[in-house]
């Protein structure tokens, strides 16, 4: 009995790490329809920045690498959107081959950059410990999760900035005849993405190995969630990642982690026989 | 937006599927050998889930290499290495052996590291005929007359690491390991030793390779209190699992773990304070007092930094190179049934002792060795079986084991 109490902030803790990974994803996937599969690298690259930062930072490099993370991984997404994708707008299947190409680069680059095998980020001495079966560690990643989530919202709702964005995804066209900047607000969002993926990242050395390998255990999850949650939703993912963390905890403890793993793929395909469009829908008059 | 979510998804799930052959790239080198060089392949996973650990053994093999041809070669020839990257893809790795022995006609290969790789090469040396040496610890129940197994077998490891539990009143056990045939195999073993010995088996988990949500497990383990745990994870799982492991407040003292895939090179990404305490079974350690360690450990710092370790994967990768030159030099040829014929008795002082080859299955003769994980990410030796262990891939000499065997 105690164990299967204990699952419940099991399940929600893996639903805050699926949270992490995806919200970025919910930016570039969900509202400007990139099938972005170098996702996986910008975790890494936001997990690597945390290591090189150790070097300077010491034991803190977890908390100094949350900003530096975002700034790097975001800067990369910039980049690889100002060269690359751009130009494959409303081209999924494109920019789908093109971006795990990328990916694939990436990840021999770090290979080359740092070696082939894991490296170490010491979590800070603060988060060694917790209560009861949740690990300070743990209890970090949800806070993170969570403030990243009132940050976005914040941020799409109550900034202007983030209103031009919410314009753009709803009617592109619309946007762009009342005098938004597109191409700025695109640039601005991949940013954001990209950048969120970078403290995915950071979090993620608490929990995870740190290796070139990092991005493909984190790229199908981040995208079940999105898909899962609906295109583009900040709440569908945030009830998709919950959902999904606590029937994985529920499924592995019942059964194991493989078996685990072809109930969650089974519950979504199913899922989404019933609802294509995920969780929740934009309602929009575009002609899409 | 409502048809284009359909348009989206459906790439997106085959691209899932996709992943899981995901990377591959290969480096070839030495064409230019020209008559007078011996081509070996070399065919370990550079990319991929396994390269952090698979690319240690390649540096190790490439280094015996060098020290061979600086010696002179074999039979007055050079060895010259065509390396190949497996990609931690099975299919891969038996695609990658049969370029190795058709195309490139190389003496003989060194690779592999899962076992799910050798079973996947396994049939095409059969087939073709060709050699391949095999550097690390499985789960025995095979003997291929074209395979030579320098890594223990599981009398050689699993075995001594029961025992020691057991001499150290660790009997109720909990099994962890990653789904595939290694841990698989090992653990009908162990679940056979136990039986036999008095041991209680309390759960027998399994994730899947890649693997890095260890919560639901450990708190599984936790619950149920056992004594030990038996850990066949393999590659970055370890790392998830040991740092989840801690976090619940597990420690080496009230729990310890007895890990078969898990050396140095493994603990330094683990991160020490994750792992240190915990017990590990090889055949070798960094730390073992041999003059031919001191060279090896020397030598590999000279050549890939001051900064790396050697682990016994490595070592019987670097062991390989020298038994197979060693046994062409007394067939006085590469052909690969005078070198099968020859190699049996081959007998070396390595870095982990003395090494024999078992002409009968082909496995070596090797020292078993129980480690405690030091804080400064070395291993020290707590036990050790005091002379070579005889290779037992089949347990025949285990009462046991008699079930085994024939399954």
């Amino acid at each position: 009995m105690e164990a299967i109490v204990n699952q419940l902030p099991i399940g929600l803790s893996i639903g805050a790490v699926l949270l992490l990974i995806a919200l970025g994803l919910t930016f570039t996937f969900g509202q400007m329809g990139v099938i972005n599969m170098a996702h996986g690298e910008f975790i890494m690259a936001g997990a690597y920045t945390a290591y090189l930062l150790q070097g300077w930072a010491g034991g803190q490099a977890v908390l100094v690498a949350l900003p530096v993370a975002f700034a790097v991984a975001g800067l990369m997404g910039l980049i690889l959107e100002r060269t690359a994708i751009r130009h494959f707008y409303g081209r999924p299947l494109d920019t789908l081959l093109l971006t795990w190409g990328v990916s694939l680069v990436l990840q021999q680059l770090a290979r080359d950059l740092f070696g082939a095998p894991n490296v170490q980020v010491q979590a800070p001495g603060w988060l060694q410990g917790g209560i009861g079966i949740m690990p300070y560690n743990r209890m970090f990643i949800l806070a993170l999760a969570i403030g990243s989530v009132v940050a976005i919202w914040a941020y799409m709702n109550r900034s202007g900035q983030g209103r031009r964005m919410q314009a753009v995804m709803q009617n592109r066209r619309l946007a762009a005849t009342s005098g938004i900047d597109t191409g700025r607000v695109d640039m601005r969002t991949f940013f954001i993405g990209s950048g969120l993926a970078g403290v995915a990242g950071v979090a993620l050395t608490l929990i995870g190995p740190v290796g070139p390998a990092l991005g493909t255990y984190y790229i199908v999850d981040a995208f079940l969630v999105v898909v899962a949650g609906g295109l583009g939703q900040l709440r569908g993912a945030v009830i998709a990642a919950a959902a999904l963390g606590l029937l994985n905890s529920y499924a592995e403890f019942w059964s194991d982690a493989s078996l685990a793993k072809v109930i969650v793929f089974g519950v979504i395909v199913a899922f989404l026989q019933f609802r294509p469009q995920g969780l929740f829908v934009v309602r929009s008059r575009a002609l899409t | 937006m409502r048809n284009s979510a359909w348009r989206l998804t459906l790439p997106v799930v085959a691209l899932a599927v996709a992943l899981g052959a995901c990377g591959a790239d290969s480096s070839s080198q030495g064409d230019a050998a020209g008559a007078d060089g011996i081509k070996v392949g070399v065919l370990h996973s550079l990319s991929g889930t396994m390269a952090i650990s698979e690319v240690t053994v390649r540096d190790a093999e490439l280094l015996a290499i060098e020290e061979i041809n600086a010696a002179g070669g074999v039979l007055g020839k050079q060895l010259v290495p065509v390396v190949e990257d497996g990609a931690s893809d099975w299919p891969t790795f038996a695609e990658k052996a049969t370029k190795l022995i058709a195309q490139d006609k190389v003496a003989t290969v060194f690779g592999g590291w899962t076992s799910a790789s050798r079973k996947a090469m396994l049939p095409v040396f059969e087939r073709r005929k060709a050699l391949l040496w095999y550097p690390v610890q499985y789960e025995g129940l095979e003997s291929s007359p074209y395979i030579f197994y320098t890594g223990a077998t599981t009398n050689q490891q699993i075995v001594p690491g029961l025992d020691y539990l057991k001499e150290q009143g660790k009997k109720r056990i909990f099994l962890v390991g990653s789904d595939y045939v290694f841990p698989r195999t090992a653990n009908k073993v162990i679940k056979a030793y136990a039986a036999a010995n008095g041991m209680e088996i309390l759960g027998e988990e399994y994730t899947p390779l890649g693997h890095t949500e260890y919560s639901t497990l450990v708190n599984k383990v936790v619950q149920a209190k056992p004594d030990a745990v038996f850990n066949t994870l393999n590659g970055d799982s370890n790392v998830a699992f040991f740092k989840q492991l801690k976090s619940a407040g597990v420690t080496a003292e009230s729990m310890p773990t007895m890990s078969v895939s898990v050396a140095e090179e493994e603990v330094k990404g683990i991160g020490v304070d994750n792992i240190a305490g915990h017990l590990v079974a090889w055949n070798y350690y960094q730390t073992t007092d041999t003059p031919a360690n001191s060279k090896f450990v020397s030598a590999f710092k000279a050549k890939y930094g001051a900064d790396k370790v050697t682990s016994d994967p490595m070592e019987a990768g670097y062991n390989a190179v020298y038994l197979w030159a060693e046994a062409v030099k007394k067939a006085g040829t590469t052909e690969v049934e005078a070198v099968r014929k020859a190699a049996g008795g081959v007998a070396l002082e390595r870095p982990e002792g003395l090494v024999t080859i078992d002409g009968e299955n082909q496995h070596m003769y090797k020292t078993a060795r129980i480690g405690v994980v030091q804080p400064d990410g070395l291993i020290k030796e707590v036990w050790n079986s005091g002379e070579p262990i005889k290779p037992d891939p089949y347990l025949k000499g285990y009462p046991w084991a008699a079930s085994l065997a024939a399954g």
